[in-house]
């Protein structure tokens, strides 16, 4: 029986209330270690498609008639069109249709950063389409741009109000401390560069609209623009079957996708919108830059007595505020804690949800933080850690559903002591240290998600939902998962995903939700088909359901009978086992979180400010790991992710007009595969009991959240330098060089004249 | 009129002045394994091979390919780093891949047993988001086990 009841769900550690419906038994879960299929190392099922260039990405549609579309971007900060002549744009050959403000709600008149959408040209061709917008006729009136985060708080020019958090006393928690530490942290605007550049192909066929995008949530496209365009949702189609990366710039439809849909509505043919490489660094969102005023107090034995942090995140023109102070609410069992977040709006790109957004910065601050004062403490920072690990959520006293933070603790104690051995290697200019950082995120999904599953007569399993695969490996994943709960060999089991028009709803992939969502319906769905496989073997062998199950691509019976599944599947001639499945409800009263612990070690060079990682060694607790080798491309991605953003990564403006100085994959500095250490993975691999029935966590954000900061706290241990802004730049780790210098030799300076 | 060979297919068709190879291999011959990501020659992920040569297909106009041999990752489909590629999970996205393993093919021919300094001399050029390189870096290494 269908039944219906409400749950609490989580995205990006926004939690919001939902009535879903149960109608299935819930399943126990597994027992906790490597399964037949779940649990091992598998190579991805699509990756031959990927290598071999076969696999479509929404890059690579080619539809007929199509024409392309470019977009007339505002080269300024912050303007207002006085006059916008479209004609000669419009007589260009190979144009054939244009728009410009009031044509659509995207395009702007009064355009509030550097980028925004202003007009759009539909022509044969992409290049014709740039040439017509070169022809237009265009006049702006400038105004000075609003740049400075701090200013724009001072005057009230916020996306949101202030959030303010807080617990115990915060006075009193500091007049408590033996020590206290006050520091300013900053970080820097981050761009998500995937190779895949935003777009969007828009055809319409009759009434209804196909909307081929590259997207991290089919569902979410669809149902915004169903609302923008007053379409009913089932007359929008989206497709996004292979995906060149995301990491959380593709959680929406963007601007291109109804510029796309407007230019095809009006011409009556498919219209592609796609970015160039320099609008993807302007107008595709940002991890924000934020600026963070911390403090932090202990008394002697090393217990945290107060944490209170004042973050101004520096959002842009519109956007949302991430909880950069999250970190500091959730990660020690502190009693008293302020946590008060600004969110800027300023003449500057959107943000955009950026991999474990708000956390990543704030965990850079706070981890660095918390070693400056177990330093001036002289304790251990590992140990220091572990003295303030908090049991349950403090936030509003809360059980965790599972934490083996502690045991992450654990596992690093071998790798920590190597620093001795470490700082030893010290020679010359180079100096080498070791520093360590701990995280905590969200990632525990929710529902609603469904997956379909059909077995045919050749007893090969395809699992049908209308998911998407970003590149993380979801479709390996849920194949195992299938496989798995089907006695089935991974090579027999197919995932339809991609098309919501062939599947049923499915979690957006973003929030490290995609496993913890998905995967419990898929196995549900499994569940289901299994179900009735053994009822029909049951009848077919004369034996009770109880005795049989499905192993090895077979059904075996407590006896020792076993048949190949086909016997069963086959006599069903073109019928099918159809399986369905849901995601069930999250535990109540309970907080799910995902905890690990990174160590670095870093040589600097002292005379050139060069900075190089050697080694890191992570260590995650997510619950259950459904694919080993996977799971460890996951946490090297983030960590290589995480390594651009401490050394190289930014974007840099003009800091009077707020024009985008690093618009090119030259000027902006991703990693390369000569800028990667030594990466050692390790997962703590125990299923959160509580968790769905699989007690898998997502691991997609993780990874990336601690690498500055133990990075930053290694610099410091090989140094005494406190790198306190990011990216450690050469200019920017000689400069806290120096400082370190000048203090000291402040100190050894005597407080009197000697008398003479 | 150009003249291309291509993956040991010849073709004829004719392309306007200041048409990029990228665009020709994607659009007019349906070779879209050659992935675009820039357009600018910063990245990697349109890398073909001239004569045995990785070049960037972006940046290079086809009227200045003619009578060379050009080898997209269409005509890689079979080299065993494909598989090692598959099997090292040297790939997340897979949207810098194709160019991945046609930088390393020709590294491969040149140098069947590059060191990691060499290797990663070679590869640097091909940019990866995603962060695969250290399994990029192990599928090379293992290409012929």
């Amino acid at each position: 029986m269908a039944r219906l009841i409400r749950t609490e769900k989580e995205v990006e550690g926004n939690y919001t209330e939902q009535w879903i419906v149960v109608d299935e038994d819930a399943l126990d879960q597994w027992p906790a270690g490597a399964l037949q299929t779940v649990g091992q190392p598998a190579a991805r099922i699509d990756g031959l498609q990927r290598a071999r260039g076969q696999a479509v990405y929404t890059a690579d549609i080619q539809l007929p008639g199509m024409l392309h579309a470019a977009v007339l971007r505002s080269p300024h900060a912050r303007a207002r069109l006085t006059r916008l002549d479209l004609t000669r744009t419009r007589a260009a050959p190979g144009v054939r249709e244009v728009i410009g403000p009031g044509d659509s709600h995207v395009l702007s008149d009064e355009p509030g950063y550097h980028g925004a959408p202003v007009a759009a040209v539909a022509a044969d061709t992409f290049r014709a389409a740039g040439a017509a917008l070169a022809l237009a006729d265009v006049d702006w009136e400038l105004s000075a741009p609003l740049l400075d985060p701090d200013l724009a708080i001072a005057q009230g020019s916020c996306v949101s109000d202030a959030r303010i958090a807080e617990r115990g006393d915060i006075e009193r928690g500091l007049s408590e401390a033996d020590a206290v530490v006050e520091a300013e942290y900053t970080t820097q605007t981050v761009l998500h560069n995937s190779l895949e550049p935003h777009q969007a192909v828009c055809a319409w066929e009759g009434d209804t609209l196909t909307v081929y995008i590259s997207t991290q949530f089919i569902w979410g496209v669809r149902d915004s623009v169903a609302e923008q365009l007053g379409l009913p949702p089932d007359k929008v189609r989206v497709v996004c079957e292979y995906m060149g990366g995301g990491f959380g710039s593709k959680n929406g439809p963007g601007e291109y996708t109804y510029i796309a849909a407007e230019l095809a509505r009006r011409t009556g043919r498919p219209v592609r919108c796609a970015l160039t490489r320099r609008e993807e660094n302007l107008a595709t969102g940002n991890r924000n830059a934020t600026v963070q005023r911390l403090a932090a107090g202990a008394r002697s034995d090393g217990t945290l007595t107060a944490l209170r942090g004042e973050f101004v995140n520096a959002i842009g023109f519109k956007g949302w505020s991430p909880s950069t102070g999250g970190p500091m609410e959730l990660l020690y069992a502190c009693d008293n804690v302020r946590v008060v977040e600004h969110g800027a709006k300023l003449n500057t790109p959107p943000n955009a949800a950026f991999r474990a957004p708000g956390f990543v910065e704030g965990t850079f601050g706070l981890e660095c933080l918390i070693d400056e004062l177990a330093a001036k403490l002289e304790l251990d920072p590992l140990e220091f850690r572990m003295r303030n690990y908090a049991h349950s959520d403090l936030v509003d006293g809360r059980p965790f559903s599972s934490k083996n933070l502690l045991e992450c603790y654990r596992r690093a104690e071998p790798h920590w002591a190597r620093r001795e051995e470490v700082r030893a290697r010290s020679a010359g200019p180079w100096k080498h240290g070791m520093g360590l950082a701990s995280q905590v995120w969200y990632g525990g999904g929710g529902p609603p998600s469904y997956a379909w599953i059909r077995i045919g007569a050749d007893a090969r399993a395809q699992v049908v939902t209308a998911m998407q695969d970003i590149g993380t490996g979801s479709r390996t994943a849920m194949a195992q998962i299938a496989a798995e709960e089907l006695g089935l060999p991974l090579e027999r089991v197919e995932v339809s995903l991609g098309d919501s028009a062939r599947g049923p709803f499915a979690s957006i992939s973003a929030g490290s939700s995609t496993i913890p969502s998905m995967g419990p319906a898929v196995r549900a769905a499994a569940a289901d088909a299994k179900r009735q496989l053994i009822e029909i073997a049951a009848q077919r062998y004369h034996l009770e359901e109880r005795v049989l199950s499905l192993r090895n691509g077979h059904i075996v019976s407590a006896d020792g009978g076993s048949w190949p599944i086909e016997e069963i599947t086959g006599l069903l001639d073109e019928g099918q086992i159809l399986g369905k499945g849901a995601r069930g409800p999250n535990p109540t009263g309970m907080r799910t979180l995902t905890f690990g612990v990174q160590l670095a070690e870093v040589a600097v060079d002292v005379e050139t400010g060069e900075v190089r990682v050697d080694r890191i060694v992570a260590i995650h607790d997510v619950g259950r790991v459904i694919n080993p080798l996977g799971a460890s491309s996951q946490v090297e991605g983030g960590i290589i992710q995480g390594i651009g953003h401490t050394l190289s990564e930014e974007r840099l403006l003009d800091p009077h007009t707020g024009v985008v100085l690093t618009q090119t994959l030259d000027a902006y500095k991703l990693p390369t595969i000569a800028d990667v250490p030594e990466i050692v993975t390790e997962l703590v691999d125990v299923p959160d009991a509580h968790l769905t029935n699989l007690g898998s966590k997502g691991l997609g954000e993780p990874p990336i959240i601690p690498t500055s900061a133990a990075i930053a706290n290694a610099i410091r241990d090989a140094t005494g330098a406190d790198v306190r802004s990011l990216p450690i730049s050469r200019e920017e780790m000689l400069r806290a060089l120096r400082e370190t210098r000048e203090r000291s030799s402040r100190r050894a300076e005597p407080v009197e004249a000697p008398a003479s | 009129m150009v003249e291309l060979r291509v993956n040991g297919g010849s073709y004829r068709l004719s392309a306007e002045v200041g048409r990029t190879l990228a665009e020709t291999l994607r659009e007019d011959l349906g070779f879209t394994g050659t992935k675009v990501a820039c357009g600018e020659g910063h990245c990697g992920a349109c890398t073909v091979q001239l004569d045995g040569v990785p070049s960037l297909s972006c940046i290079t106009l086809v009227h200045t390919v003619a009578g060379r041999e050009v080898t997209t990752i269409e005509g890689l489909r079979d080299h065993p780093l494909v598989d090692s590629f598959v099997r090292a999970d040297a790939l997340q996205c897979g949207f810098c891949t194709p160019g991945q393993i046609v930088s390393a093919a020709a590294l491969v021919e040149a140098n069947p047993e590059p060191s990691r300094d060499q290797l990663r001399h070679a590869m640097s050029g091909n940019l990866c988001r995603c962060g695969a390189y250290p399994k990029i870096e192990e599928a090379i290494l293992t290409w012929r086990d």
